[in-house]
């Protein structure tokens, strides 16, 4: 939702990035005020998950120009861990397995050391239990994936479920969800959506990068921009997202080239 | 030139034999002869030996390690520290000598040392003692049954199950001393016994433990066992043990290697009847200069047998892992059923493993799998978790821990596990 006084959480500009050599963020241009909901939507290839990685830190990709402020504060200043206990969040389109781990193991030396970084309490595993298990009520998930190894054996809509958990353990400032729709049937899509809504408050961002207009109708967004050629060519409300449901991004690229729009990804 | 010497290292290694009266069994007495006479034969393998490749024994071969003829004291707190809460009894040897101050026998079943034994129970020992553990190629096996005096003894009575962990605790604590670690376990058919063998230290020295252990399992019994090698940093350590598995019978073992400057276990399971079934895994994580080297060998020569094997190693520092796992299918072992993965985590740079899986079958209907991975930490899953706030190294630590974890939580002895588990923790803890 927008807030008339709020404050900018995200400022990207001019952002390049590359993969393997290849270009892939060419001008990327985004801000994001706290309270917000943006998506970002475009075509395969587009540069989406591009731009999730790499505000996440991920070091496959580099970054070759331009500059990104998280809270007035460069972002690239930090590790991808130092990123995290700040508060981003990536919620990621291929969920890791990691065999061996308890996920409640893991879970809760996140949540721990997000605590320390904001001067609060650990929890010790009895407390961290009782905390998680109501946590997992917003995503109706069974306790029983407490007990297993992180995401091995979860179904699509298990792994997904796990982030927003995670997310919601970690109540981060800027919550970045990559194709966090892919591979969920629409009972899970309601489940998943309805945990991000409510996480979402004023004093918090959420970033979703999809391909369709599907989970929008759950989780409302504030902005929708298109991506194309890594960067963004089109920017507009909630609305957009339906004239791309029906239109395709055609049109945009069409337009984007024409030079008839040039809408700069700013926001306010 | 080199076969002199080393041939001079296992006479000299011999000379220290205590001098004992000879048995009244005059088997006993011809199965030592046998075993000093092939002492006499053999030498000490050298990477010029195929099984012997990758590990070069030769530092052994700079000390004169002789036994301890008396036990030394331990102090209660440190067989505290190694002592299991479930176990239903507990043989102890310190420095290779029986100590009964430090042994209880509470499961009703003979638990005892072979010295005792053998005046009751020469018949049974006979049929086994030294028809497994083939010493005639072997030095050190011979080695063992040379000094062959005393060990442990584990007979299980017919349908006879034990609950509770029989504990073999073998401590170390005197410098350049050498000991022959010998055990004995006879399960006859439908018993089942969780049996525990566990290398310590109290030294930091020089110090050889070289142990042989013979497991014969009748039909439709099962052995799980559990061997936990964590000798001192200085200890060279070589061990044998030979399986015997009847008809439906079932041999499951977890060894963990942690300690010793340079270890080798040979472990060898004969699948000598049909419906045999064996589960096998092992971990070795080393650190320094530590050598670590384990030698399998899974013999399925009947039919409808199954084995199942995974073996780790985690190699830190210039430490060194091998890895050797043959499965043998003989002619006429049909619908034999065996995996083996062999998956191996390289630490740094200057760690390394040689690995080999070694397949021999010469049946047609069988299902052989077998896989071997090297390699570092998955790089995803170290993003994954510090994309969650961990940091490098805590992130580092939890995926080391979780590759040694898989093989440590199949100890069927809870406080056993938990303790090796801290081990791994303590370890991955410092890698930072």
């Amino acid at each position: 939702m927008i807030y008339q006084d709020s404050k900018t959480l995200l400022e990207v500009r001019g952002l390049r990035a590359t993969v393997n050599g290849i270009e892939i963020l060419k001008s990327f241009d985004l801000n994001v005020k706290s309270g917000e909901v943006h998506a970002i939507m475009g075509p395969n290839g587009s540069g989406k998950s591009t731009f999730a990685k790499v505000l996440a830190g991920h070091p496959a990709y580099e970054v070759t120009g331009g500059e990104v402020l998280f809270q007035g504060k460069n972002l690239f200043d930090l590790k991808p861990e130092e990123r995290a206990r700040a508060g981003v969040f990536l919620g990621f389109q291929y969920p890791i397995e990691i065999p061996g781990v308890a996920n409640s193991q893991f879970l809760r030396l996140a949540y721990n050391t997000v605590q320390v970084e904001r001067g609060k309490e650990e929890l010790d595993p009895l407390e961290f239990d009782d905390f998680v298990r109501e946590k997992m009520k917003l995503l109706e998930m069974n306790p029983d994936f407490l007990d297993r190894s992180v995401n091995e054996g979860f179904s699509g809509g298990e792994k997904k479920r796990n982030e927003i958990l995670q997310m919601a353990l970690l109540e981060p400032k800027l919550a970045i969800l990559d194709e966090t729709d892919s591979g969920l049937d629409i009972d899970a899509l309601r489940v998943v959506a309805g945990g991000v809504n409510q996480l979402a408050n004023k004093d918090n961002a959420v970033v979703l990068v999809t391909h369709y207009q599907r989970l929008l109708n759950y989780i409302v967004p504030d902005y929708v921009h298109v991506m194309e050629f890594g960067r963004v060519i089109k920017t507009g409300g909630k609305e957009l997202a339906l004239e791309l449901e029906t239109r395709g991004y055609d049109w945009v690229s069409a337009e984007y080239k024409a030079g008839g729009v040039k809408s700069a990804g700013t926001t306010a | 030139m080199t076969v002199v010497a080393t041939n001079s290292y296992l006479a000299s290694l011999l000379a220290g034999r205590p001098q004992t009266a000879p048995s009244p069994l005059a088997w006993f007495n011809d199965l030592r002869a046998h075993a000093v006479d092939r002492v006499g034969a053999l030498t000490v393998p050298t990477t010029h030996d195929e099984e012997w490749r990758f590990t070069d024994i030769s530092p052994l071969t700079r000390i004169p390690f002789q036994p301890a003829y008396n036990a030394a004291q331990v102090d209660p707190e440190d067989l505290e520290r190694f002592a299991l809460p479930e176990a239903g009894a507990r043989l102890t040897f310190v420095d290779g000598v029986y100590v009964p101050q430090l042994s209880f026998n509470n499961v009703g079943i003979e638990v005892e040392n072979i010295a005792d034994g053998l005046n009751k129970h020469g018949v049974a020992i006979q049929a086994h003692l030294g028809r497994h553990a083939a010493f005639d190629a072997n030095a050190f096996a011979a080695l063992n049954t040379a000094f062959l005096n005393d060990g442990a003894l584990i007979l299980v009575p017919r349908n006879m199950t034990v609950a509770a962990p029989l504990h073999l605790l073998f401590m170390a604590t005197q410098k350049e001393a050498a000991s022959y670690p010998r055990c004995l376990v006879v399960a006859e058919s439908g018993s089942a016994i969780t049996l525990v063998e566990d290398f310590v230290a109290l030294q930091d020295g020089a110090y050889f433990t070289n142990a042989v252990t013979e497991i014969a399992i009748a039909d439709n019994a099962s052995v799980n066992h559990v061997r936990v090698q964590r000798e001192g940093a200085q200890a060279f350590h070589i061990a044998n043990c030979a399986v015997s598995l009847a008809h439906t019978s079932r041999y499951h073992s977890v060894s963990v290697a942690f300690g010793a400057r340079i270890s080798r276990y040979n472990l060898n399971v004969l699948q000598s009847a049909e419906g045999a079934e064996c589960a096998i895994d092992g971990l070795a994580l080393i650190n320094d200069s530590q050598l670590a080297d384990t030698h399998t060998c899974i013999d399925h020569a009947k039919p409808h047998g199954t084995s199942r094997q995974q073996h780790k190693c985690i190699v830190d520092g210039a430490a060194r892992a091998v890895f050797n796992g043959k499965i043998m299918v003989r002619q006429g072992a049909q619908q034999t059923n065996s995996s083996q993965s062999s998956r191996n985590l390289l630490l740094t740079a200057k760690s390394r493993v040689d690995t080999k899986p070694q397949l021999e079958i010469f049946a047609d209907d069988v299902k052989c799998a077998h896989g071997a991975t090297v390699g570092q930490l998955d790089a995803d899953e170290v993003f994954y978790l510090k994309s969650r706030g961990l940091s490098e190294a805590a992130a580092r630590n939890l995926l080391t821990y979780a590759f040694g974890a898989e093989i440590i939580d199949r100890i069927p002895v809870a406080s056993l596990k938990h303790h090796l588990e801290q081990t791994v923790l303590d370890h991955t803890n410092r890698l930072a």
